[in-house]
């Protein structure tokens, strides 16, 4: 294998992760507050249809990257406001803001079929990107690098920071956390639109980075295999990381596969590796010793009520 | 103590708090002094938690004023009840299994620290106050014991002027009642006035200076605990005489009904406790009662002896001889096994189904309300109005669903609905938890009633005052381990205590003393004839 083919590889492999990495670790966030949110895939789309809209009007990719947050934390604000305040079932609105996602990205997405955008600038300089070890450290989009900060904040977050020991404790024990006297609501509202917004700048990936170009369900099923990749981390920040690459691995394997003429195993089987991965740490993590199997919060899912 | 001159630290005048439907609090007035220990009496449902969520900021008065050191003070919420020094450890801790105990504590602050300085105040309130526990352990593997001292330490970080607590004890053992109350003891000497609510009178008697007896959300007496007698509190608790369980101590008990022989099971759930070598027999007419505290194997007893976890158990169950660990919880039913588990809502009955419906759960096989996969609904109805009025359960009917019936009529009900199936052997768990006086001592004197008629009961209780006055012999759960049976008659509570507290083998044998020559279990001598 040549030099030239392994970097192909490991930048294909960056640029699969990264959309991944950013929408799991909003996830990651809704989840550890105790919220499920199944719209991860419908806000991806919101946010990369927004992005590549607001590129494609105003010609600046960066005003595009912050409307597309703001498009995927507007769209989570509507999954909160139904199950946070008026306690609607998360799975169902959930799955119910994937639909009305992939809908609506549809819609605003009809005029822009086929056309294409001036993507994400770099930020270091192309001569850094000439060499190919250069490449591989300097060469991507500013959101590889920014999806690799995130990681550390989300985990600084979590096990270092007040405000991530309060938001743990709420998806541990929303009640506790109540008669405490911390607003449940409130840190869940806040941890559900930081997941839109990442959710959103995930999907800003796919239509200004990975295909400057808009085409219908763009995002095409990742925000799924994000959502496992937060199971499949088991909720941690940092296997989050190795996850997203691992999966980005197994997603550009079949690609590669398919270049090099090799035919031992169907495509088919390359694309579920992911959900078979996390049907796998699912069942480690349930035989595991008990100990260790309080890793999801646990009230993951359970709509709250403050009562007196 | 009350101090000449100075006003009390907390006083209250005319409360009045109004919920859809009922009055809980009627113009409720009394104070507490610096120092003072203030107990709050009453039985469930007399306005003791919606007062002292008032206090506590969680819930706002419809009238009246709430007076600290003299000054009208509104309180808001929890924060701001912190900020005057109002501490609270409630009954049902606000505590977070999976983080550790400093982490606890942490949440329960309202400032910002830093790791260090907690760390260090922390260990210095353990030491000053003499209390044993690991800062960096998970809350899920402490003890009920444990856990209430993180909330006491998370109290006393804010150097608190007043501390509430809610039935502190209902899951202590003697000994860490014993080493709470000097805790709480030693708090007062210093300053530090303690609310205490609980409805057992003989601790009030120990701790308290003064007691305020609520009924019905208004104030029906404040005395002092030390001058009444625990019966005369009792009354003026739940506003009529006591009944006395009457009961003739047994001693011709009839043949054996359950023998359990080397039963072993895994835990429930993640923190679940698995059962270890379970050894133990009830005879006809007899009631044997297993103490411990919550979580030492309790629950995954009561799920062994009745079917409940199917295939994993190993040992033997015989139910009047016949074995019968490999049958099901329908068949076990059928054979004259009954149960009453402790959770009434969503394991003893199904809160959304009809009184009716819940009937025909458990006795379907004994009272034959179904037949052929079809259920005879005329004779289920039948059957639940019948225990609807034997046991004189409040309800519409027998068509009321589960859910709408009061903690102790539900469980009035259940227990009818098993007794009513005259059982060969009943397994209760819990049965008067949460259930007021009147309830329990009609709960109490239907289980005395059925094992006269010779059914075998086995009495699974945290409640040592239930299993003294109902057992005739005791057994000791800790860990999943169960200790040697103790006659009841001139046994030693603190021989009792011990063995809750995990001490088995020499230690505890050792302070059994005051029984003299330990006898010979007179069921060692009947197994070994038969």
């Amino acid at each position: 294998m040549t030099t030239a083919i392994l970097i192909s590889i490991i930048m294909t492999l960056v640029g699969a992760a990264t959309p991944i990495l950013l929408a799991a670790l909003g996830e990651l966030v809704v989840e550890k507050s105790g919220v499920l949110n199944l719209g991860l895939e419908g806000m991806m789309l919101i946010g990369a249809v927004t992005a590549f809209g607001v590129t494609f009007t105003t010609g600046s990719a960066s005003l595009g990257l912050v409307a597309a947050m703001a498009a995927g934390a507007a769209a989570s604000m509507i999954f909160a406001f139904l199950t946070l305040t008026l306690t609607a079932n998360q799975v169902a609105t959930g799955l119910a803001l994937t639909i009305f996602g992939i809908g609506l990205s549809s819609l605003i997405g009809q005029n822009f079929v086929g056309r294409t955008v001036s993507g994400l600038e770099h930020i270091f300089p192309a001569a850094l990107a000439d060499d190919p070890i250069g490449r591989v450290v300097f060469g991507y989009s500013p959101l590889v690098y920014l999806s690799l900060v995130m990681t550390a904040f989300v985990a600084w977050f979590l096990t270092r920071s007040r405000a991530g020991l309060i938001l743990r404790a709420i998806g541990e024990s929303d009640e506790a956390a109540h008669s405490i006297g911390y607003s449940v609501i409130r840190v869940r509202y806040l941890a559900v639109a930081f997941g839109g917004a990442m959710a959103g700048l995930g999907g800003a990936y796919y239509s200004l980075v990975m295909t400057p170009m808009w085409a219908d369900r763009l995002t095409a099923g990742r925000g799924w295999i994000a959502l496992a990749l937060v199971v499949f981390a088991s909720w941690r920040p940092l296997r989050l990381l190795g996850g997203a690459y691992l999966f980005g691995a197994v997603m550009t394997l079949e690609l590669h596969a398919k270049a090099a003429g090799i035919n031992i195993v169907p495509p088919e089987f390359l694309a579920m590796l992911p959900y078979l991965a996390t049907i796998v740490v699912l069942t480690l993590i349930s035989i595991a010793p008990s100990g260790r199997r309080n890793a999801a919060p646990a009230c993951l899912g359970k709509p709250f009520r403050a009562t007196g | 103590m009350a101090t000449e001159g100075k006003p009390p630290r907390l006083a209250l005048e005319g409360i009045t708090k109004r919920f859809p439907g009922v009055l809980a609090n009627d113009d409720v007035s009394f104070s507490v002094a610096p120092g003072e220990i203030h107990a709050l009496l009453g039985e469930n449902g007399a306005g003791k938690s919606t007062l002292v969520k008032i206090i506590y900021g969680v819930l706002q008065a419809d009238e009246g004023r709430v007076l600290w050191d003299g000054e009208p003070v509104s309180i808001a919420n929890p924060k701001a009840a912190r900020r005057l020094g109002i501490g609270m450890v409630f009954q049902h801790f606000s505590l977070f299994e999976a983080m550790t105990v400093l982490e606890n504590i942490a949440l329960g602050l309202d400032h910002s620290f830093s790791w260090r300085e907690l760390q260090q105040r922390v260990g210095d309130i353990l030491k000053t106050y003499d209390l044993p526990l690991d800062p960096n352990r998970e809350v899920h593997t402490l003890s009920v014991g444990e856990r209430q001292r993180i909330e006491i330490v998370r109290s006393l970080l804010q150097s608190p002027k007043l501390l509430i607590m809610d039935e502190p004890t209902s899951v202590l053992t003697p000994q860490e009642v014993d080493r709470l109350f000097e805790t709480l003891r030693r708090l007062a000497a210093e300053g530090c006035s303690i609310l205490y609510i609980s409805h057992k009178l003989n601790e009030i008697q120990a701790l308290c200076d003064t007691a305020t007896i609520l009924r019905g959300g208004q104030v029906v007496a404040t005395c002092d605990p030390r001058e009444e007698s625990a019966r005369s509190m009792a009354e003026m608790m739940i506003g009529a005489s006591l009944r006395d369980v009457s009961r003739k101590p047994g001693t011709d008990f009839g043949p054996e009904r359950l023998r359990v022989t080397h039963l072993s099971a895994p835990g429930e759930g993640p923190f679940g406790v698995p059962l270890k070598d379970i050894n133990l027999s009830v005879r006809a007419g007899e009631v044997v009662g297993i103490a411990g505290v919550a979580g030492n194997g309790q629950n995954e007893l009561l799920a062994a002896l009745v079917g409940e976890i199917e295939g994993a158990e190993s040992g033997n169950i015989f139910l009047d001889g016949v074995p019968s660990i490999a049958a099901h919880v329908g068949d076990r039913r059928r054979d004259g096994m009954c149960s009453v588990p402790e959770e009434r809502n969503g394991h003893g009955a199904v809160p959304a189904c009809s009184l009716t419906d819940n009937a025909v759960l458990t006795a379907r096989h004994r009272m034959e309300l179904a037949s052929h996969g079809f259920i005879r609904y005329g004779a289920a109805e039948k059957y639940a109005e019948q225990v609807i009025s034997a046991f004189d359960v409040k309800a519409t009917g027998p068509r009321a669903p589960a859910a709408s019936l009061s903690g102790g009529n539900l469980q009035k009900f259940i227990m009818g609905r098993e007794i009513l199936q005259k059982p060969d052997v009943l397994i209760v768990s819990q049965p008067t938890w949460g259930v007021d006086a009147g309830a329990a001592a009609a709960i109490h004197q239907a289980l005395v009633d059925l094992a006269a008629a010779g059914s075998a009961i086995l009495l699974i209780s945290q409640d040592l005052d239930e299993l003294l006055a109902l057992c005739d012999r005791i057994a000791v759960i800790n860990g999943g381990v169960l200790s040697d049976m103790l006659d009841v008659e001139g046994i030693s509570i603190e021989r009792v205590g011990l063995l809750m507290g995990g001490m088995h083998g020499e230690d505890a044998a050792g302070n059994g003393g005051d029984r003299g020559e330990p006898r010979h279990d007179p069921l060692e001598e009947q197994v070994h004839a038969a």
